[in-house]
């Protein structure tokens, strides 16, 4: 039944017996490693929980200092960009490889603007004197734990925007790989797979947008 | 291809297909993965085992004479970095695990060949940065990096150890992930869950606690490293921070690291009680969900490291008693290894020597580990040798001998030699032997109060110290002897036959050493696991 | 078993589903709804991470069952360590022990 006279479909590997195994193997590996991911993400969020809890107000205050409008925009980006990339899906699945590559670049684009606009918010907290450690000149009470509020804002979401950088990249060459045609409607798993792992980027963002940008003030 | 006729013909086999260094640098067989593998971890084990034999030699004066309390820290941190990351959480599943699972599945390879090949690289990476530690002053903080002192004090290579260690951790994850999607989706047609060999299920438990707990560890040493580089961070308790949310993070996994170790090692002993009781074993089902509750129950227990570190008493109280549920299904397992030996027909090869060797051992280190859960016991015993005896009866007596086992029951399969079952008996006894005689006396020590990671002690601890480095010198007789006659073999050793134990499992079903893809037609599996009436082969007489 | 195509029209229904759920919770954000605040943000968080991972993420399509598993398992495992790791924060104090 599964033996090498089987006329091997273009694109699959020599140890899986079909293209079915191949696809369910490769999907199932991304989603074991975003699980990994969620781990090492979830450390960070041990941490945010574990001091938000015994410092609230601390918390609170380094949150009110978050430019709102960009973590906003940034959130609104990479949705746009999650849709964009759901759909380069659609697209390879019914054959348009053109159309598959355009809006993965899109999607790679977009990744661009946020880590510009991330540039951008990271600059105005250096000039504002609100990076922990000897630069920091932030006038506000209990000066230390919003320190460590906004070190863990600073380790968050440059962790988080490392691993933009890498779906940049990832988005863009496999767009590269969709024009040259060479995926079809039975073959594309990387387009799957990297569309997963951007969506996962964008599972963390939905998680640290509130988490960093909208702690509600605490009452006077 | 040779022009030279040899007396008989040499089957192709995965070893003699190619001989070129490329060939095996390169390699994406899982068999050549397994004996690169082999050798670097052979290698980190003997790196490990000298800072052992260091701190060996400092005991055996109560005086601090042979080095200097700072160097004394680096040898202990070395070594238990070592034989921890690089030696004992690769070893069965990169080793075995690597060549087996395909083949006991009827796969021709792992669902990501080159995923594991890199996993390889990320490991000798991660070790190589680690002999460059080494080489320049070490790393004093002790396996377990606790802050401030990690990350603010010490003046050691700590940021370079957490980046080898990071690395030997991605190794790991890529290790477990492919397992787990190879077991799931690969498996030969008939073979369902309910006919896989236990070391499968083993494996796959194993490869869970590697997915979910190995990133935890990985951000919490990068915090210390990066709280180390900056000089800022979230464990400073100058800052409102707390050293205790380091231990939390790094027990998360460090804990299930254990299980990651011993799992492996059940894993082999329930395939070498079987064949050499010639019986199936007692409570399959029992044994492979036992398994999975260790992997599952073993992520509930870990501030039972913390116990008198500050934390919380009444946490304290909830992680003790969730520590004593965790010894059950390891518990089961002896029972029914034991239960499979009770009317079996045995025979004492040295895999089996080893695994009886397993069985005790393991049942003595995992008592002493409900005595740590104690509270009360916890608050005298933490911090002792009676500690170091509990993990070394387990991770030695347990770990490693059940590699031993494993190297020695599938060394006809990969390297289709057998080894000299003379000397394999003298070792395994050596090695028991040495191994009691070193690590006994350290749980009356403990016991007696003497804390660990000292390199000078009071007088009177002197002559179980004695002891233990005597038994520590038998010990590593017993280690060197495998790796002489195992080499020897490979040149010298009787031609294996494709299944010398006479046992069950389709890796039996190939040749010895197996062809590069394993099984030239996928078999179709239609029988139980351990269903000795499939097997056509007679034992080998040794 | 072949590959479930999702429409374009149900991933636009998400995409705005999604828009719309960040339009609220960044409203709400300014408006103090005291003790609800952390809890109603981390709800709408939860629902918008829902819908990009059964939906853009086709977990809702997937023919392997295992794949929900570990989905499931990834933020319940997530979950133990928020959960234990606060058990030490919160209940420190609770038994007058010196110290704990």
């Amino acid at each position: 039944m599964h033996d090498s006279t089987v006329v091997a479909a273009r694109g699959l590997r020599h140890h899986f017996a079909d293209m079915e195994q191949q696809r369910a193997s490769a999907t199932l590996g991304m989603w074991v490693f975003l699980i990994t991911e969620i781990m090492f993400f979830g450390g960070l969020f041990a941490a945010y929980l574990v001091y938000r809890t015994t410092h609230f107000e601390a918390w609170a205050i380094g949150s009110a200092h978050m430019d709102f409008w960009i973590g906003t925009i940034n959130t609104v980006i990479l949705l746009c960009s999650s849709l964009l990339v759901a759909l380069s899906v659609h697209a390879i699945q019914v054959g348009q490889n053109r159309l598959c590559a355009i809006y993965l670049w899109i999607a790679s684009a977009m990744g661009v603007a946020f880590l510009v606009l991330k540039g951008i918010e990271y600059h105005a907290h250096y000039v504002e004197g609100a990076v922990p450690g000897s630069l920091w000149r932030l006038q506000v009470a209990d000066s230390r734990t919003v320190q460590m509020f906004f070190y863990i804002y600073f380790v968050m979401t440059g962790l988080h925007a490392l691993h933009v950088t890498i779906g940049i990249g990832l988005l863009a060459v496999i767009g590269g790989y969709a024009a040259k045609g060479r995926y079809s409607p039975t073959y594309h798993n990387p387009v799957h797979v990297s569309g997963l792992y951007w969506h996962f980027v964008d599972v963390v963002w939905i998680f640290l947008y509130p988490l960093l940008y909208l702690i509600p003030h605490p009452k006077a | 291809m040779a022009t030279v006729t040899v007396p008989a013909v040499e089957r192709e086999n995965y070893l003699n297909t190619d001989f070129t260094v490329k060939s095996w640098l390169l390699t994406t067989d899982h068999k050549r993965i397994a004996i690169l593998y082999l050798l670097s971890i052979t290698a980190m084990f003997f790196v490990g085992g000298i800072a052992a034999t260091l701190i060996r030699i400092e005991l055996l004066t109560p005086a601090g004479d042979l080095m200097s309390s700072d160097t004394y820290n680096k040898m202990f941190s070395i070594h238990g970095i070592i034989m921890v990351f690089f030696f004992l959480i690769p070893s069965i599943p990169a080793v075995l695990g690597n060549f087996l699972v395909p083949m006991m599945i009827g796969a021709k390879d792992l669902a990501f060949p080159k995923i594991n090949l890199a996993s390889w690289y990320f490991y000798i990476t991660g070790a190589g940065l680690l002999m460059y530690v080494i080489l320049t002053g070490g790393v004093d903080t002790g396996w377990t990096f606790y802050v401030p002192y990690s990350s603010t004090y010490s003046n050691s290579n700590v940021i370079t150890a957490i980046a080898g260690i990071f690395l030997a951790g991605f190794s790991s994850i890529f290790t477990g992930f492919n397992f787990i999607v190879t077991i799931h989706r690969m498996r030969a047609p008939g073979l369902t869950w309910g006919r896989l060999p236990l070391f499968i299920w083993s494996h796959y438990a194993t490869s869970v606690i590697m997915v979910l707990g190995t990133p935890v560890v990985a951000i919490a040493l990068s915090l210390v490293a990066l709280e180390r580089a900056f000089h800022m961070g979230i464990f400073d308790p100058r800052l409102g921070g707390d050293p205790l949310l380091f231990q939390h993070m790094f027990w998360f996994y460090s804990h299930p690291a254990v299980y990651i170790m011993i799992l492996p090692s059940m894993a082999v002993i329930s395939e070498v009680v079987s064949t050499f009781s010639r019986k199936r074993i007692f409570g399959y089902m029992a044994v492979a969900l036992a398994s999975i509750s260790i992997a599952v129950f073993g992520f509930l227990v870990w501030a039972h490291h913390m116990f008198v570190a500050g934390m919380s008493a009444y946490a304290a109280l909830v992680f003790s008693l969730l520590s004593y549920f965790v010894a059950v299904p390891s518990a089961i397992k002896v029972f029914n290894w034991t239960a499979t030996m009770y009317k079996g027909s045995v025979s004492l090869n040295t895999p089996m020597l080893y695994a009886m060797g397993f069985i005790g051992l393991f049942t003595m280190g995992g008592m002493t580990g409900l005595y740590l859960s104690a509270l009360g016991i916890d608050v005298q015993v933490h911090h002792t040798y009676f500690v170091i005896a509990h993990f070394h009866y387990i991770m030695v007596g347990g770990a490693v001998m059940g590699y031993l086992a494993g190297i020695h029951y599938w060394w006809p399969k990969i390297s289709g030699r057998m080894y000299p079952e003379a000397w394999g008996k003298i070792a395994a006894g050596t090695i028991f032997i040495g191994f009691n005689l070193t690590f006994f006396p350290q749980f009356v020590l403990g016991y007696l109060g003497m804390p660990r990671r000292y390199h000078s002690y009071p007088p009177e601890y002197q002559v179980l110290n004695v002891m233990s480095t005597a038994g520590a010198s038998i010990l590593a007789v017993g280690y060197v002897l495998p790796l002489a006659y195992l080499l020897w073999s490979l040149r010298y050793g009787e031609v294996a036959p494709d299944n010398p134990w006479a046992a069950t499992g389709l890796e039996w079903r190939t040749p010895s050493p197996p062809p590069t893809e394993n099984f030239p037609e996928t078999p179709i599996v239609t029988w139980e696991a351990y269903d000795y009436s499939t097997v056509r082969e007679e034992p080998v007489a040794r | 078993m072949a590959e479930h195509v999702v429409s374009r029209k149900t991933y636009l229904v998400v995409w705005v589903a999604l828009m719309a759920l960040m339009i609220l919770t960044a409203g709400l954000s300014r408006i103090n709804l005291g003790e609800w605040s952390t809890a109603i943000a981390m709800a709408i968080a939860v629902i918008k991470a829902l819908l990009v991972i059964l939906f853009f993420m086709h977990v809702r399509y997937e023919d392997q069952k295992i794949t929900w598993v570990v989905v499931v398992a990834g933020f319940f495992w997530l979950g133990i360590l928020l959960a234990l790791t606060m058990t030490d924060y919160v209940t420190r104090g609770y038994l007058g022990v010196a110290g704990h």
